[in-house]
């Protein structure tokens, strides 16, 4: 054993939780598991563990790859280390009960296999306490539709990382309307070559331009949607 | 005597500064666009090329485009942009509209060098397809292995490529060397193999057509 190896289960639960921030940082997968099972056997709940552990050290990945200190492979790995927490963490979740933000239905659009962002915010949808149908890849509007009849989520999210595929959005939201079904859900739609002018041309809510954004912007969509209601 | 791929990649190639219309170009066509000029004696096109690696930051082509059009519009005739959408996402169509210039057609060069028609047509049999160029293959490790980390992290080939059935390099040229290298791009990213020859496609068609553009009075 190297003198300075730190051992996870001698730390605080301050230090702790530092120490996964900057293991989720470093994509270490075995330490984000080990840091979670720690932190359940000293009695946090799984939702604190989800949100000051895990969504709390990935926020600080997604902030430096906003910020272009991280690069997607970097990314990748923290993702898969989160990815392996929350495994964990989710029938804990279910059984111990946490605050449900809403539910998304996503995808990406058909004749698109790129998954990796729509994986990504799955997953920070998840952790942000959001229910996900995952639909995958290469949706036709009738799965979308489908999905949206059997789930009646808050939210539909699209991905597409071609500028081939990314107008395949407009035929979704396009068949919503004329169904009389787009003003029933949230649209959110995002990708690479995507922008925000594209996204208001194509009659989508908004454009997320990465996880980060797309939580925060489906947090303000449904509490909007909520206080409609209400009111 | 055309630059090397790594010159390419990471600096382009300067104009010469002769010629009455100007390409400017990704980089990853320098060698295709210098021998159509070669072929066809287009010695009133003159070629500046942008740096290839903008394709890993495609959001900064139309900023590089703007710039380089201002800094060669007063030296020529007429500047034709050889550049597709690349990723743009319709920003360079857009800057080109906005600038006055012309630009070749197509999502990117997979499509056009296939001929974009040919290439649209067979995109429900092959969206699950991976495309090479010659230059890509040529670069492989530059713009694909080191870029997604495979170099440092192989276990991501599959959250990258586990959707993808084949590559399929689309060959420019017939060059054996090649072909191999980019049989060896397929078996690395474990997917079929299939080279299809293209030839320049509609690069060709669009440049014959700039080529032929008639001088200004």
């Amino acid at each position: 054993m190297a003198d300075d190896e730190i051992i996870l289960a001698d730390l605080s639960d301050d230090e702790l939780v530092l120490q996964m921030h900057d293991d989720l940082y470093d994509g270490l997968k075995e330490e984000i598991e080990d840091g979670v099972n720690i932190l359940i056997k000293r009695g946090w709940t799984p939702y604190d563990v989800l949100t000051r552990a895990l969504v709390a050290g990935m926020t600080i990945v997604g902030n430096d790859f906003r910020d272009g200190i991280l690069f997607v492979p970097e990314v990748l790995l923290s993702a898969n280390a989160m990815k392996s927490g929350m495994f964990i963490l989710k029938p804990l979740l279910v059984e111990t009960g946490a605050p449900r933000m809403g539910k998304m239905v996503i995808g990406t659009v058909k004749g698109d296999i790129h998954d990796i962002g729509k994986n990504l915010v799955a997953m920070m949808m998840e952790g942000a306490g959001f229910e996900v149908l995952d639909l995958g890849i290469n949706n036709s509007v009738e799965k979308y539709l489908d999905a949206l009849e059997a789930e009646k989520p808050d939210i539909l999210g699209m991905s597409a990382l071609l500028t081939t595929t990314m107008p395949y959005m407009k035929v979704v939201i396009d068949t919503m309307k004329e169904k009389g079904l787009r003003d029933d859900y949230i649209v959110l739609v995002g990708g690479a070559p995507l922008n925000e002018e594209f996204g208001r041309a194509i009659g989508a809510d908004a454009y997320c331009r990465d996880a980060a954004v797309a939580v925060e912007t489906a947090k303000a969509w449904v509490a909007r949607k909520h206080n409609q209601l209400s009111a | 005597m055309p630059p090397d791929d790594a010159t390419l990649s990471d600096a382009g190639l300067p104009a010469i500064g002769s010629g009455r219309i100007l390409l400017i170009a990704c980089g990853a066509l320098a060698h295709e666009i210098l021998a159509l000029k070669r072929l066809n004696d287009w010695t009133h096109l003159d070629l500046q090329c942008l740096p290839a690696n903008l394709h890993l930051w495609p959001d900064r082509i139309p900023a590089a485009v703007e710039q380089a059009v201002a800094s060669h519009r007063a030296g020529y005739d007429d500047i034709f942009i050889v550049y597709a959408d690349c990723g743009t996402g319709g920003l360079l169509q857009a800057k080109c509209a906005e600038l006055g210039v012309q630009m070749i057609e197509g999502p990117h060069c997979y499509s056009f060098f296939e001929g974009n028609a040919a290439f649209a047509a067979k995109a429900d049999d092959e969206f699950t397809a991976f495309y090479l160029t010659d230059f890509l293959v040529r670069q492989f490790d530059a713009f694909v292995w080191r870029p997604m980390g495979l170099d440092r992290h192989p276990e991501l080939r599959e959250m990258y490529f586990g959707n993808y059935t084949k590559l399929i390099y689309q060959a420019q040229t017939d060059d054996p060397a090649l072909d191999a290298k980019a049989m060896d791009c397929a078996h690395r990213l474990n997917l079929a193999y299939q080279r299809r020859f293209t030839g320049y496609g509609d690069l060709a068609t669009a440049l014959t057509q700039v080529a032929a553009a008639p001088a200004a009075p």
